[in-house]
C-alpha cells in the first residue's frame, strides 16, 4: 500500500516536473522568440505596417503577393541585389555621426577670423527653439493656405523685413542662397531690358562670379568684369564699359575685399546710360550702411545667411531677392501676399503665380520651386528679436571690432593695408615682409586661431594678402590674443 | 488656432527690447572718423519693437496655424510627405557640423568631408547611376545642373542640339529649366494608357533633340514599361536621357534608374531621403550621371586624396580608414562650373545619410515596396467611388480624376478643401495637367493601416456627400483657421508688405 502511494507520488511528481519543464521550454521558446522578434526590429525603417498588415492589406486587394504590383517593370531591372550595409539602431547612428562631426575643428574651438561670404554672427537661443517646432518645419509649401497661415504670414513678414532693411519696394519669399540670388538678377535684367551683356566688379565673390557665368552660358550672354585696382570698381572703365547692349551693371557692396563701394556714384552712372543697377549687400551691414533704395538700385540681392542662419559648412543659406515696384510681375520666386477670406478675415496666400513655373512651364520667369523657407522664418524671427534697436548696435559693434583689428594688425611691422577703402566688417591685408600668409596661417593654427583666408588663390596678382572678417562674436581678448601671436612670429 | 494673431509690427511698442548684445569692449571711435558720412544711413531700420515673450508667443502662435507631418496625414502627390525621423535633426544640429565654415582648411573638416563623400556613394548603389553631385539646392536646381551637363556634353562633341522633348505630364520645372538653359521644349502627348507613346517619341526625335526629359514611375504614379526601348531610341539618335527622379521613392530597392539607361537623375533629398519640407525648402537635388558625363559634374568634386589611398594600400597592418584624406578638388577643365556658392546644402545632407544608416539594405528595400503596397491599398479603397483613369494598378501613387463630382456640382477643389476638415491635409489637385480635376494623391510609406483607411473613409463620405448635398462641400473648410481666401483679390492688389497705416 506505502509503496503503491510511494510510486503513485512519483509518477505524480514527475508528471508534475515534464509539465513544468515543458511549460519552462514554451515560456523560453517563447521568450526566444520574442528575442528574435526584437533582434528582427531592430533596423529603423519607419514603416509602421507588419507583415500581418501587409497580408491583410494584399487580401483586402484580392492579390496573394506583392509581386502582381510591379507587372509594369520589365524583368531585367528587378534582378540586381543592393549592396548597402545592415540598418543600424538609434544609438549606433548617433555613436557614428557624433564620431564625423568631432573629426571636424568647429568653430567653438578655435578662433575664426573667416568670413568671405559666410558669417559667424551670434544666434539667439530663442531662434531655435521656435524653428525646431515641427509646425514649421514637417510642413509642406503653403499651397493650401487655410492650413498654412503660420508659414504664409512668415513669409509675408519676412518679406516686410527685408523691403525695411533695404528700402526697396518688393521682395520674394526667398533663392537658394546669395550666389543665385545674383545670377537671377541678371536674368531678371536680361528679361526687363531685352539686352545680352553684363557688367560686375571684379571684386565681386569669385563664387558668386563663377556661379553667374555658368547661368549665363546657356544665353549666350557676355559677361564683362572691371578692375578694381584700389579695391573698388574703376569708374572710368566702368563708365566706358557700358554699351547699348549692356541689361545691367551688378556690384556687390561691401566688395570681396571688404572695401565699401560707392553706391551712389556707380548707381548713376548705370542710370544715365540706360542700364539697370543691381546691388548685392550684406544685410547685416544696412543696419549703419544706406540702403539700396536709397541710392537708387533697380534690384538688390544678396545672402542673408548672417541672419540667425548657421555656418552649415557653407549650407543651406539664404538669398533674398529685392526689386523696385515696376519689375514686380517679372520677378523669380515665390510672393505671399494679403488678401482675405470669406468672412472679410485679413489673411494670406501665395500670390501672382502667373509667373511660377507650375503654370507657365518654360515661359516662366524662373525654374525655382522649392527654396529657403525655414531659414527665411529664421531670418524673420532674427531681425524681430534684435529690433530697431538691437540691429543699429550689431552692426556698430561689428563697425568697432573690425576697425580696432584693422589698427592692430596695421602697426605690426608684417602688415599693411592692401587697399585704402573705408570697410564694415572686413578688409584685406598685405605681408610686408618675406614671411608668405601660409605660413602665418599655419602657426595661427597651431595656436587655435583661424586666420584670413588667403587670396592667392583667388586673385593671382593678390599675392600674400588675407581678407579677415571680425564680427560681434570676437571679443577684445580673443583679438588680442591674434596679434600676439602675430607679433611673436 | 482660431484668433487672429495681429502682424509682429503691430506689437511694436517703442524701447521694448527682446535680445541684449554684450557691451561693446574694444575702445570705440566716433563712428563717422571710421566710415564716410555720406555711407550711412539716415534713419535707423524700423524693425520691430518688441519683448522676448512678444516673440516667443507670436511665433509659436503661428506655428498652430499650420497643418504638418507630425499632426496630419499629408498625401500630397510628387511630394513624398514621408514622416522626418526626429534623430536626422539631433544629428544635423551637431556642432561639429553647423559651426563649420566653408574655407576652413580641408584638414578640419575632414568628417564632413567623409560623410559627404560616402553619401555620394550610397546615392550611387541605390539609383545605379555612376557618379553624383550633391550641390545643386532642390530639385528644379538639379534639373538645371543637368541641362548644363547636357549642354557641355554635346559642345564637347560639336554638337549644337537645340531641343528638350518632355512629355505633357511632367512636372512644371522641367520645361523651365530646359528654357532656363536656352533650351527649345517640345511637348509629346501620352498615349491612352498615361505613357510615353513610342509612336510620337520616334517622331519627334530627330538630330535636334539634345535630351529627353522624363519622370519614371511618371506623374500618374505608372512606372514607363517601355523604358529600355525610350532610352534606346534617344540614344540611337545621339541625345541623352534625363530622369527627374520626384517619384524615386516608388523605386528604392525595386528597380535602378542607372539600369534603365538614364544619364542623368536629380534625387530630390526632402522627397526620398526624409529629410522635412521646412514648408518649402531647404531641400536638396543631388544628381547623378552616367560614366562619361562625370567629368562635365560641377565643382568643387569631392575626392579621396590619391597619395594617401596608395599609403592606405601600402600600410596594410594600420586601418585604412585613418590614411584617408578627402579633398575639394576644382581642377576637372570639362565641369560646367559651380552652381551655388560653396558645397551644396550639407545641413540636409547629414539628414539625408542619418536616414540611410538607420535604414540599411533592408530599411531602404522596405520604402519601395510599402510605398507601392499603400498606394495600391488606397487606390482599391477609392476606385468603387472615384474615376481613377489611368493604370489598373500603381507605384506609390495614382490620379483621382473628379470629373463625376465635379458634373454634380462639387470639384476636385472642393473635395481637397473639404478634407482640411477631417483633418487630413489635400491631395495635389489639378496636376498633372493630363487629368481632368486631378486629385493626386501619394500615401507613402510611413503611413499604417488605420491612417489609410480613415483617409479613405473620409473620401468615400466626401464621395456620398457629393451625390446628395454638393452645396455643403462648396462651403468648406468650415474648422480651419481661415475660410478660403480670395486669390483674385490677392492678385488684382498685391499687397506684399506691411506698411504703417
Amino acid at each position: 500500500m506505502v509503496l503503491k502511494l510511494r510510486l503513485l507520488i512519483k509518477f505524480f511528481s514527475l508528471i508534475v516536473l515534464l509539465f513544468i519543464v515543458s511549460i519552462f521550454t514554451l515560456l523560453t521558446s517563447k521568450l526566444f522568440d520574442g528575442l528574435l522578434f526584437i533582434e528582427k526590429k531592430s533596423i529603423m525603417d519607419y514603416v509602421p505596417n507588419t507583415e500581418g498588415d501587409k497580408e491583410k492589406m494584399l487580401h483586402e486587394m484580392g492579390i496573394s503577393s506583392f509581386e502582381p504590383l510591379l507587372e509594369g517593370i520589365p524583368k531585367t531591372l528587378r534582378n540586381f541585389s543592393l549592396k548597402l550595409p545592415q540598418g543600424l539602431s538609434e544609438p549606433q547612428v548617433l555613436k557614428s555621426l557624433k564620431y564625423l562631426s568631432e573629426k571636424n575643428t568647429n568653430t567653438n574651438q578655435c578662433i575664426s577670423f573667416l568670413g568671405a561670404g559666410a558669417y559667424e554672427h551670434y544666434i539667439p537661443s530663442l531662434i531655435d527653439h521656435l524653428t525646431f517646432r515641427s509646425e514649421f518645419y514637417t510642413c509642406y509649401t503653403p499651397y493650401q493656405p487655410e492650413v498654412s497661415q503660420g508659414t504664409l504670414q512668415a513669409i509675408y513678414e519676412f518679406q516686410s523685413l527685408m523691403c525695411e532693411l533695404t528700402s526697396m519696394d518688393v521682395a520674394n519669399a526667398s533663392m537658394y542662397d546669395g550666389s543665385t540670388a545674383f545670377a537671377e538678377a541678371a536674368l531678371l535684367s536680361i528679361r526687363l531690358k531685352e539686352k545680352n551683356k553684363i557688367i560686375c566688379s571684379r571684386a565681386t565673390h569669385p563664387e558668386y562670379r563663377h556661379v553667374l557665368r555658368t547661368y549665363l552660358k546657356g544665353m549666350g550672354t557676355e559677361i564683362l568684369e572691371i578692375d578694381t585696382p584700389d579695391g573698388i570698381t574703376d569708374m572710368n572703365q566702368l563708365e566706358g564699359a557700358i554699351d547699348d547692349n549692356t541689361a545691367a551693371v551688378l556690384i556687390q557692396s561691401p566688395n570681396f575685399f571688404g572695401c565699401i563701394e560707392d553706391m551712389e556714384a556707380i548707381s548713376q552712372i548705370a542710370h544715365r546710360h540706360d542700364t539697370l543697377f543691381i546691388a548685392c549687400v550684406n544685410p547685416i551691414s544696412l543696419g549703419i550702411l544706406k540702403p539700396p533704395g536709397e541710392y537708387d538700385a533697380d534690384i538688390a540681392v544678396g545672402e542673408a545667411q548672417v541672419l540667425g542662419n548657421y555656418l552649415n559648412y557653407g549650407g543651406p543659406y539664404l538669398g533674398f531677392f529685392t526689386v523696385k515696384k515696376e519689375f514686380l510681375r517679372k520677378m523669380p520666386g515665390r510672393i505671399a501676399g494679403e488678401t482675405v477670406d470669406h468672412h472679410g478675415t485679413r489673411c494670406f496666400v501665395l500670390t501672382l503665380q502667373a509667373r511660377e513655373q507650375h503654370i507657365r512651364r518654360e515661359k516662366a520667369t524662373s525654374n525655382i520651386c522649392t527654396n529657403q523657407a525655414l531659414l527665411a522664418l529664421r531670418a524673420c524671427i532674427y531681425l524681430c528679436t534684435l529690433g530697431k534697436k538691437g540691429l543699429a548696435e550689431l552692426s556698430r559693434l561689428n563697425v568697432q571690432k573690425s576697425h580696432y583689428t584693422y589698427e592692430r594688425l596695421c602697426t605690426l611691422d608684417i602688415f599693411e593695408p592692401a587697399f585704402k577703402q573705408p570697410f564694415f566688417n572686413e578688409f584685406t591685408i598685405k605681408s610686408k615682409s618675406t614671411l608668405s600668409i601660409r605660413k602665418v596661417n599655419e602657426h595661427l593654427i597651431k595656436k587655435g586661431i583661424i586666420g584670413g583666408l588667403e587670396l592667392s588663390e583667388y586673385y593671382p596678382d593678390l599675392a600674400n594678402s588675407m581678407l579677415l572678417c571680425v564680427t560681434e562674436t570676437k571679443t577684445k581678448e580673443s583679438i588680442d590674443q591674434l596679434i600676439a601671436e602675430l607679433t611673436s612670429l | 488656432m482660431h484668433q487672429i494673431e495681429p502682424l509682429i509690427f503691430e506689437k511694436s511698442s517703442p524701447g521694448r527690447r527682446c535680445f541684449t548684445l554684450p557691451a561693446c569692449d574694444v575702445p570705440e571711435k566716433p563712428i563717422t572718423h571710421l566710415l564716410p558720412e555720406k555711407m550711412i544711413r539716415k534713419h535707423a531700420v524700423k524693425l520691430p519693437e518688441v519683448s522676448e515673450i512678444d516673440v516667443v508667443r507670436h511665433f509659436t502662435r503661428l506655428s498652430q496655424k499650420n497643418f504638418c507631418i507630425d499632426t496630419n496625414f499629408y498625401p500630397l502627390g510628387s511630394c513624398t510627405m514621408k514622416y522626418n525621423p526626429k534623430i536626422n535633426e539631433d544629428t544635423a544640429r551637431l556642432d561639429g557640423f553647423t559651426k563649420l565654415h566653408p574655407y576652413q582648411p580641408v584638414d578640419q573638416c575632414q568628417g564632413i568631408l567623409e560623410l559627404l563623400f560616402d553619401l555620394e556613394q550610397l546615392l550611387v548603389t541605390i539609383s545605379g547611376m555612376y557618379a553624383f553631385t550633391l550641390q545643386p539646392a532642390a530639385g528644379a536646381h538639379g534639373e538645371l545642373t543637368g541641362m548644363l551637363i547636357i549642354r557641355a556634353y554635346l559642345e564637347k562633341h560639336g554638337e549644337k542640339r537645340r531641343k528638350i522633348i518632355i512629355p505633357d505630364s511632367a512636372h512644371g520645372t522641367n520645361p523651365a529649366s530646359a528654357a532656363l538653359c536656352g533650351y527649345e521644349v517640345e511637348s509629346i502627348q501620352s498615349n491612352r494608357d498615361g505613357l510615353i507613346d513610342l509612336k510620337r517619341l520616334k517622331s519627334a526625335v530627330t538630330k535636334d533633340t539634345a535630351a529627353l526629359m522624363i519622370t519614371n514611375p511618371n506623374t500618374l504614379g505608372l512606372f514607363e514599361r517601355d523604358i529600355l526601348d525610350i532610352c534606346k531610341i534617344v540614344h540611337d539618335a545621339g541625345g541623352l536621357v534625363y530622369c527627374d527622379g520626384a517619384n524615386m521613392n516608388a523605386l528604392l530597392g525595386i528597380a535602378r534608374p542607372g539600369d534603365m539607361g538614364i544619364d542623368i537623375l536629380h534625387l530630390n533629398m526632402h522627397k526620398t531621403f526624409s529629410t522635412p519640407h521646412g514648408g518649402g525648402g531647404p531641400g536638396a537635388g543631388p544628381i547623378g550621371v552616367t560614366e562619361k558625363l562625370k567629368p562635365f559634374l560641377p565643382v568643387p568634386r569631392i575626392e579621396m586624396a590619391e597619395q594617401s589611398l596608395k599609403e592606405g594600400m601600402n600600410n596594410t597592418k594600420h586601418d585604412k580608414s585613418a590614411t584617408k584624406t578627402y579633398v575639394l578638388n576644382y581642377q576637372h577643365p570639362d565641369s560646367i562650373g559651380s552652381v551655388r556658392a560653396f558645397y551644396g546644402h550639407i545641413g540636409i545632407m547629414v539628414r539625408a545619410y542619418t536616414y540611410l544608416l538607420s535604414l540599411g539594405k533592408e530599411g531602404v528595400c522596405k520604402v519601395g515596396e510599402f510605398s507601392i503596397l499603400n498606394a495600391n491599398y488606397l487606390r482599391h479603397k477609392l476606385i468603387k467611388y472615384y474615376d481613377i483613369p489611368y493604370g489598373k494598378t500603381c507605384m506609390h501613387e495614382f490620379v483621382i480624376s473628379a470629373k463625376k463630382q465635379r458634373e454634380k456640382g462639387a470639384s476636385a477643389l472642393d473635395i481637397a478643401k473639404r478634407l482640411l476638415d477631417y483633418g487630413f491635409h489635400a491631395p495635389t489637385i489639378y496636376f498633372p495637367l493630363i487629368v481632368e480635376e486631378a486629385l493626386m494623391v501619394e500615401p507613402t510609406e510611413s503611413e499604417s493601416m488605420e491612417t489609410l483607411n480613415a483617409f479613405a473613409d473620409a473620401m468615400i463620405q466626401i464621395a456620398t456627400d457629393i451625390e446628395q448635398r454638393p452645396e455643403a462641400i462648396r462651403n468648406t473648410p468650415q474648422t480651419t483657421p481661415i475660410g478660403r481666401p480670395d486669390e483674385v483679390k490677392a492678385a488684382r492688389e498685391p499687397k506684399l508688405k506691411w506698411e504703417k497705416q
